[in-house]
């Protein structure tokens, strides 16, 4: 159970996963008995008690208290039965074991941020190591996110202003899908993250070089990856459409009408600017919503985002 | 005798010589639209509320098909990310605030209750009327919200994203719009308490209540008690936009999380409020259309009391994975789950209802058996989302959407559907035609499943809800789930059309074409009188006493349709 999806379930690649899906189809069959023996019955009874003629008046049917006790009864057993189970399991993705590997992240509208231990720090990619428990301390920098990764079966709200937590242990590698799952806004459902589970040598390997072998990445391709990872496509296409912000598609080189009346051209510095000082140079009819957090990038992440941006014709 | 015939130079009204039919009767003894704006008959407000609340029905149905059709792709279908977000959230809004939650008190509380009290009008007829026009004030101002635009945080407003002043100003509306509604629910529960402790008819003792009056005092002692404390919260979210004081906005040192317990604290109870005049509904349909009294009366009568208030202390099961503490979270659970027997309890006694009844398919049965059938379904999703360890996947998933509309469209609207067909003669004097009728209880039925049902599989597969777009693998279930809402648009707009249509062209109703036993039908004309009754009723029997139902005392028309009880009934004293 939970080695592969199923109708109801996605695969499981947590520790807890195969409990909390016993537990699920537990509840789902006991569910479906009842159901059928609900609609059976109904469907039983008004067949064979049909109204046969408009003036029959069947005689009053006495009540039985057995009846009641026991239909309270035997819900209560398995409510509690139910409740216990779920209780116990609950207690264990709560409770993470000690010596977990730990990652800090920060949920903001409108991508995931995440940082290690050596101060690597990756966007909208959580890479972890298989077999091994990690724990996650989460924060929003605006408002109320929530970390959901279906194939683990977590889920915890990513608070501003306080710390919460999760943990898991990932059964296998792979890439799998991390879903914002608390309304934040425009964006929300583009809030799109990739948990990518790695062997432990490999985690070791991209975790020590700080993030991938970028020294020799050539400057366009480089600004690709980023334009991924920063999630500048959240606002930014590349095919003309507009979203958020200005399409990068015919960017550079173009004349920018400012709200404040200006035109300029965006060239290099422009665009440096842009990205380093957002609300330096608005564009006339876009809202001024482009984070400040990119003032960050250094400054070969911002000639391969130029780089980039230039290749967009 | 011999029949002559004899020339009919004056056209008689409609309904003249059907048993018990009044041709004079409250819709026209009074004239002008004054005489309908400041009625102070209950059975006139009943209306002036059914237009209005189908009018916000109409317009949240209309948004869900829009929400619906977006996502049948991917991506952009028919708007953008601003826009749909937009659309749930007022879908949401006018569901739950501007029609649920007053919809069968406001409609078939304020039709019925007096009449099957025995009683000439509720308690304050005055403080009746001023409750409808509370509502209106609060429906329009959520229709200004609608139109300024701008509203997209979701029906439940939490903060910080609600609280930020810079979003959407027509937040500052629907706070005041939930804010003064609010108001018509308490003073609508007050007037129903009231009505029910004092202006009972002569030997109607509580053990004699038909379940419909039951179920709108446990609605009622809600609604009084839970309703001041959305009130109370919309007040502060206002007050945190306007002087950004810091109670809910942690880069002012409130505490989002606040915002949730206050919220879930009304809200929770509001669904109860939702649901419990639709098991008294259904208990009414059961009974009238099985000719079988309720079997465990005492058990579905005092269950809602028990769920009424054993509502008020599990709002923490919306909040599991928010930050709250492991110790809250197991409270909350154990209790919700605790909460579901009762409403298993009426199920059952239901089912056991039918057994030696005389179980006739007209359409409000329909409705019953299908309520049901879904509301189950809702109970047993219920408990499922109860399961604190499963609730982690789970939660904000569409798996949580299926389950509150299989409990509150499958279950409240549908029981809705059957009332408004059960009293539809009763209110309007007419009939509504048959078989369209069961057609559109059909189609409703498939398009409810066929829409909700996939969203099971949607969210336990992850899906999360609130997605204006999403990843590939969920679009089948999305498309199958979107032609069932048409499939269920259909069925509706079916109602809407026959009913309509029969208002103008139905069959006159008699004054108890069901042959049920509750005073409405066996003790006043259909349509009834402005004063309800000749004489006040003088009650000896119980609310399904349909071997007893000959013993009426002091009645006004009783002899049914197809459906007369005089064949069986012993001698009368």
């Amino acid at each position: 159970m939970g080695e592969k999806g199923t109708v109801w379930l996605p695969e499981g690649v947590s520790t807890l996963a195969p409990e909390i899906d016993s537990l699920f189809y537990f509840v789902f069959w006991v569910s479906v008995v009842l159901f059928l023996g609900v609609v059976s019955t109904m469907a039983y009874l008004a067949f064979r008690y049909r109204r046969r003629s408009p003036r029959e008046i069947p005689a009053p049917v006495k009540e039985s208290t057995l009846l009641e006790v026991a239909w309270v009864t035997v819900p209560v057993i398995l409510v509690l039965i139910v409740f216990n189970w779920g209780f116990k399991s609950f207690i264990a993705l709560g409770v993470a074991p000690p010596d977990t590997y730990d990652i800090q992240v920060r949920g903001r509208q409108w991508l995931w941020e995440f940082e290690y231990p050596n101060g690597t720090i990756a966007t909208n990619e959580l890479r972890v190591p298989v077999d091994r428990p990690v724990r996650l301390i989460m924060s929003s920098t605006d408002v109320i996110h929530s970390f959901y990764v279906p194939v683990f079966r977590v889920k915890q709200d990513v608070v501003p202003n306080r710390y919460t937590n999760v943990w898991f242990e990932a059964t296998r590698t792979g890439e799998f899908d991390l879903f914002c799952t608390e309304y934040c806004g425009t964006q929300h459902s583009g809030m799109l993250a990739k948990v990518i589970v790695l062997s432990q040598g490999e985690f070791d390997a991209w975790v020590e070089s700080g993030g991938g072998d970028l020294e020799n990445l050539p400057l366009p391709e480089y600004g690709a990856m980023l334009y991924q990872q920063q999630a500048c496509f959240t606002c930014h296409s590349t095919d003309g459409s507009v979203t958020i912000g200005p399409s990068f598609q015919g960017l550079f080189g173009s004349q920018r009408q400012l709200a404040n009346g200006q035109t300029v051209v965006a060239d290099e510095n422009y665009i440096r600017e842009s990205i380093l000082d957002p609300q330096a140079k608005l564009v006339q009819g876009f809202p001024p919503v482009m984070p400040a957090s990119y003032s960050a990038l250094n400054e070969r992440q911002v000639s391969a985002l130029i780089a980039f941006i230039q290749e967009q014709q | 005798m011999a029949q002559t015939t004899k020339p009919q130079p004056v056209l008689q009204p409609a309904g003249a010589g059907v048993a018990g039919h009044a041709t004079v009767n409250y819709l026209n003894q009074e004239k002008g639209i004054r005489s309908w704006l400041l009625t102070l008959d209950h059975k006139r407000i009943a209306i002036l509320y059914a237009v209005t609340l189908a009018t916000a029905f109409l317009i949240g149905g209309i948004l869900a098909l829009l929400v619906r059709t977006e996502l049948l792709t991917p991506g952009a279908t028919i708007m953008g990310p601003d826009a749909y977000n937009q659309v749930f959230t007022m879908h949401g809004i006018l569901m739950v605030f501007a029609f649920l939650v007053p919809s069968a008190p406001a409609i078939f509380g304020n039709f019925v209750l007096p009449l099957h009290l025995g009683a000439k009008d509720v308690a304050f007829p005055r403080l009746n009327l001023a409750s409808y026009y509370i509502y209106l004030v609060g429906a329009i101002l959520i229709a200004i919200a609608l139109v300024a635009g701008q509203v997209d945080t979701g029906w439940t407003f939490y903060t910080p994203y609600s609280s930020d002043p810079a979003r959407g100003g027509s937040v500052f509306f629907l706070t005041m719009a939930v804010f003064i509604s609010g108001f018509s629910s308490i003073l609508t529960g007050i007037n129903f308490i009231v009505t029910i402790h004092k202006m009972r008819a002569p030997g109607l003792t509580w053990n004699r209540l038909p379940l419909f009056v039951w179920g709108l005092y446990a609605t009622s002692i809600v609604q009084i008690l839970a309703t001041p404390v959305i009130g109370i919260t919309m007040v502060l979210l206002f007050l945190e936009r306007a002087f950004r004081i810091g109670i809910f906005d942690p880069a002012l040192g409130g505490d989002p999380i606040l915002f949730q317990h206050f919220f879930w604290f009304y809200s929770h109870p509001a669904v109860y409020i939702m649901i419990l005049p639709g098991f008294g509904i259904i208990s009414e349909l059961v009974a009238t259309f099985s000719r079988q009294r309720i079997f465990g009366y005492r058990a579905i009568a005092l269950s809602s009391v028990a769920i009424a208030l054993l509502g008020f202390f599990v709002w923490g099961h919306h909040m599991f994975v928010s930050g709250q503490s492991a110790i809250s979270s197991v409270l909350f659970s154990l209790i919700s789950f605790l909460i579901g027997i009762p409403s298993g309890i009426k199920v059952f006694n239901w089912l056991a209802t039918l057994y030696r009844g005389s179980i006739w398919f007209q359409t409000p049965m329909l409705y019953a058996l299908s309520f049901l059938f879904l509301f189950t379904i809702g109970g047993l999703t219920g408990i499922t989302v109860g399961v604190l360890a499963l609730d982690v996947h789970l939660h904000d998933t569409y798996f949580v959407v299926a389950h509150f509309h299989y409990v509150m469209v499958g279950g409240m609207f549908v029981a809705i559907l059957g009332g408004l067909h059960y009293w539809w003669p009763k209110i309007t004097g007419r009939m509504y035609p048959e078989t369209p009728g069961r057609i559109a209880a059909g189609l409703i039925f498939i398009g409810f499943n066929m829409t909700f049902f996939p969203q099971f599989v949607l969210g336990t597969q992850g899906m999360p809800r609130r997605y204006y777009d999403y990843l590939p693998q969920y679009q089948d279930l999305h498309v199958l789930s979107s032609i069932g809402s048409y499939v269920l648009a259909a069925g509706l707009f079916l109602i809407l059309g026959y009913m309509l249509w029969s208002l103008f062209k139905g069959k006159p109703a008699p004054a108890n074409p069901w042959g049920s036993a509750t005073l409405e039908w066996t003790n006043a004309t259909t349509p009834p009188d402005a004063h309800n009754f000749a004489r006040t009723p003088i009650v000896t029997r119980g609310p399904y006493d349909f071997h007893l139902a000959e013993q009426v005392v002091g009645g006004d028309g009783a002899r049914g349709d197809g459906a007369t009880v005089s064949a069986h009934t012993p001698q009368s004293p």
